[in-house]
Order: structure tokens, then C-alpha cells, then sequence
């Protein structure tokens, strides 16, 4: 039995916590585009 | 055995170290949810009158205990739980944070249905504040055992995601608010106990993924260096121990003056913009420019720990004081030449450097106190946090006061504040430059560790 980790794990693992946090960046961006408007 | 044992999350061979930093960014995204508090306020302050506040409603003045509270049990559970939270491994810690974190929320919501403020105080501010102490220190000190060649980096990830939780946590506070809210009520309960859900789920993905390496793991080509360096021990210190020597003390105080000067900023960053530059930076504006701010206090996290690997602990901190001395004195001459590009662009170091402050210091602990109880020290070390919560807020807004009741104007009315936190700044260089190598009598012995793991077992 192979114990290693896939790609597609570590892939899953850091789209689990980079998708929201993207997300969140890209909405605060956009509120920030005010500021140089 | 229960799956929660540290023995239970032992990786087998052929584990990527990759895993461990998404697991500590999910319980790092959620606690950071604690930046954020600030969009309930408003919101809690009209729960009767719904349109605005009436007689009975909660006054913002009582509303900004909850998040003071809050940081207070962080830096207490943190230092209580500190060798728990080693001893236990990170997925019981990291469980346990969870847990007390949605806890706290489901508690809050049940004082808002309520309109019991006292309920809120022991929910978010108690249960959940200790959540945020466990959680905060929950991870560190196994992302610095994967990664003995990038410590900085690693600790910069997950305490970027405590700077990046609010980033989430803002705009979806305020949507879920907007879904539960009708006409005559005012949704907070609703959005607490969605949000405790939500992040009880991502913590408890976390604790599933966190793995601790196994003893005789290393990376792969990596050898441990022989000798010490000048400012890296290979001892470590007892936990205990590490509170009786100069060093932990002068890096409690690299701390809390680092974080005074930064975080009395953060709160008033949208008022000082706008009072700094009358007309010229509007109120929707000024918003735009704390999001900025924060989005720098976040990335500097990570900036400013994978550089300390490059170029030392020690010399980052120096870089922060030197530079932030710098800056703190620019910016009253920016506001006399109505630059608010300049302003904001000083601000945004600033901010990037007050980030990058929390997130060097695990490792710095850890070049000075070895790996073993780095956790428990960090977790001693964040009182200094709880302390600069109180005095930076307290001397930006009450200096402020103090010019404009003896008629300074207000655009003038920060620039002593300003040379203050310079002054701050030009202190912690001076701490930091007495920081030397930790004395070899109060590293542990082989008896010690046997005594150690005794009492683990």
C-alpha cells in the first residue's frame, strides 16, 4: 500500500484555503480601487 | 489511542511537508476572523431600533470590549495552554481551538436572541478568545519541524492566514447579515451561528491534515548544521526556563513595541486619513485605504519571514525599526505636503512590517530556544500582543484628544503621536540590538528531555 501523498491531494488541500482567500483578496481590491478613483 | 493523539498524527513516510501549511491555514483563516469583529459593531448597535440605535440598544463603547476581551484570553490561553498545546500535538490542539472558537459564536448568538450583552462578553469574548489563543499557537511549532531549512517562511504562511481570515470573514459577515436581515430585524444571530458552522468544518479539515514529522525525519537533502550558528542554537531551552533568561524578555518587548506602533494605527487608519487630508480622502475612500492596509499587513506576514531565513532574525528586526522610525517621522511632513500618495504609501510598509513582526517571531524563539518548546514559549511571548492591544489604541486616540482640547487642528493633531511611535521604534532597535546567544546553562540536558517525555506519556 502507498502511504505518499498525490499532487492532486496537496492540490485539494491548498485550493481548500487559496479559493476563499483569493476571493476575499479580490473583494477587498475592489474596494480599494476607490482610493485611486 | 484516540485519533486526536499525537501519536495518531505521526507521518509515514512518503507524507509531503506541502500538506501541513493548507492545515494550519484553516484554522488561521478562521480565527483571523477576530480582524473583522469590527463589521458586527454597527450592526449590534441598532438591534431594537433596527434603523438606528433606540433606547436600550448596545453603545458602540460597550460593543468595543468584545473584541478588546477577546485578544485579552488570547495572549492568557496562549500562555496557559502554551505546553499543553506541545505536549497534546497540533490536531488536539487544533480541535480543541475549533471547538471553543464556534462555541464562542453559538454562545454570542444566543446573547444577541437574548439582547443579554454580558452573554456576548463570555461567548465570543471568553470561549472564543481562548479558541484564538490555542488556535494561534496550534501550528507552529510543527510547520517549524517540516521545514528546519525555511522556518521563517513556514510560520509566515499560516500567520499570514490570521491577517488574510479577515479578509474573508468582512465580506461574508456582511452578505450573510443581508440574507438573515428583514425589515424589522437585524440578522447578527443568524450570521453567528453560519459562520461558527463554517469554521467548526474548516478547523476540523485542518486537524485531519496536520501530520507532526517523524523523530528522525529531515528533508530531503537537508543536513542539519553541525555547529551552532552565532544567533541559531541547536539546544533548546525548557519552557520554563526560557521566562528566567534576558532574551525572552527583551524579544517580549521586540514585540510589543513593534505591534504598539502598528496597531494603534490599524484601528485609526480610516479617521486619520480623512482628518490628515480634509476633503481630499472621503469616508468611501478612507475604507478603501484600510483595506489596503490590511492587505499589506497580511502580505508582509509572509514577505518579511521568508526574508528573516535569508538574512537573519535579528537583522529583519532591525529592518523594522530602522525603517519604521524612518517612516513614522515622514509622515506628519506628508500631510503639511498634502501627498496622500506618499501617506499611503508609508502607511503600507508600516503595516507590511507590523505583520511581518508576529509572523518572524516564532522562528527567532526557535533560533534562540531550539524547536522543542517553541510552541509553549511563543504562546508565553504573545502576552506582549494582549499588552500592546491596550497601549497602542490608548496612546494614538487619547494623544489625539489631548492635542485637539488644547486647540491643535485636526490634520496637526497626530504628528506627536507620530514622532511617539518613532520614539517607540528607536527603543525596540535598542532591545533588539541587545539580544544575544541564550547561555548554555539553561539549556536541557539528555535527563531533562527523558523527564519530559515522561511526563508527555
Amino acid at each position: 500500500m502507498n502511504n505518499g501523498t498525490s499532487p492532486l491531494q496537496i492540490a485539494l488541500a491548498w485550493g481548500f484555503v487559496g479559493i476563499p482567500l483569493l476571493w476575499g483578496v479580490y473583494k477587498t481590491l475592489s474596494a480599494s480601487l476607490v482610493l485611486f478613483q | 489511542m484516540s485519533f486526536l493523539d499525537r501519536e495518531r498524527t505521526v507521518a509515514k513516510p512518503g507524507f509531503s511537508r506541502w500538506m501541513v501549511p493548507p492545515a494550519a491555514l484553516c484554522i488561521h483563516l478562521c480565527i483571523g476572523q477576530a480582524y473583522a469583529f469590527s463589521v458586527f459593531n454597527l450592526p449590534m448597535s441598532k438591534l431594537i431600533g433596527i434603523k438606528e440605535s433606540a433606547p436600550g440598544d448596545w453603545k458602540l463603547t460597550e460593543l468595543g470590549w468584545i473584541f478588546s476581551i477577546a485578544i485579552v484570553f488570547l495572549g492568557l490561553s496562549a500562555a496557559l495552554f502554551g505546553r499543553w498545546v506541545e505536549e497534546g500535538g497540533p490536531r488536539k490542539a487544533m480541535f480543541t481551538a475549533g471547538l471553543c472558537w464556534t462555541v464562542g459564536f453559538l454562545v454570542s448568538a444566543a446573547g444577541v436572541y437574548t439582547h443579554q450583552l454580558w452573554v456576548v462578553y463570555l461567548g465570543y469574548g471568553v470561549i472564543g478568545g481562548i479558541g484564538l489563543g490555542i488556535g494561534y499557537i496550534s501550528p507552529v511549532s510543527t510547520l517549524i519541524r517540516w521545514f528546519p531549512d525555511r522556518p521563517g517562511m513556514a510560520t509566515g504562511m499560516a500567520i499570514m492566514g490570521f491577517g488574510g481570515g479577515a479578509f474573508i470573514a468582512s465580506p461574508l459577515s456582511v452578505w450573510l447579515m443581508g440574507q438573515f436581515s428583514t425589515p424589522t430585524h437585524i440578522g447578527v444571530a443568524e450570521t453567528f451561528i453560519t459562520l461558527g458552522v463554517i469554521y467548526l468544518c474548516f478547523t476540523w479539515v485542518g486537524a485531519a491534515i496536520v501530520r507532526v514529522p517523524a523523530p528522525d525525519w529531515k528533508p530531503e537533502g537537508y543536513v542539519a548544521p553541525v555547529a551552532a550558528q552565532k544567533l541559531i542554537s541547536n539546544n533548546d531551552v525548557y519552557v520554563y526556563d526560557a521566562l528566567k533568561t534576558p532574551q525572552f524578555w527583551l524579544i517580549w518587548w521586540v514585540l510589543c513595541l513593534n505591534v504598539t506602533a502598528g496597531i494603534g494605527v490599524l484601528g485609526q487608519a480610516s479617521a486619520m486619513s480623512q482628518e490628515m487630508f480634509p476633503g481630499r480622502v472621503t469616508a468611501a475612500s478612507a475604507a478603501g485605504f484600510v483595506g489596503l492596509i490590511s492587505l499589506f499587513n497580511m502580505l508582509g506576514r509572509f514577505f518579511w519571514a521568508s526574508t528573516s531565513d535569508l538574512i537573519g532574525r535579528k537583522n529583519t528586526y532591525f529592518c523594522f525599526f530602522a525603517i519604521g522610525t524612518v517612516l513614522y517621522i515622514l509622515v506628519p511632513h506628508t500631510g503639511n505636503m498634502g501627498s496622500v500618495t506618499l501617506f499611503v504609501l508609508c502607511f503600507l510598509v508600516i503595516l507590511s512590517m507590523y505583520g511581518g513582526g508576529f509572523a518572524t517571531v516564532p522562528a527567532y524563539l526557535k533560533d534562540m530556544f531550539g524547536t522543542r518548546y517553541v510552541g509553549a514559549i511563543h504562546g508565553m511571548l504573545l502576552t506582549a500582543w494582549a499588552a500592546a492591544g491596550v497601549f497602542g489604541p490608548v496612546l494614538v486616540n487619547y494623544i489625539r484628544e489631548y492635542q485637539i482640547n488644547n486647540g491643535v487642528p485636526k490634520h496637526d493633531a497626530y504628528d506627536t503621536t507620530m514622532y511617539i511611535m518613532a520614539g517607540l521604534l528607536v527603543i525596540g532597535f535598542i532591545c533588539n540590538a541587545c539580544i544575544k546567544a541564550v547561555h548554555e546553562r539553561h539549556h536541557m540536558k539528555a535527563e531533562d528531555g527523558a523527564l519530559a517525555s515522561g511526563a508527555r506519556g
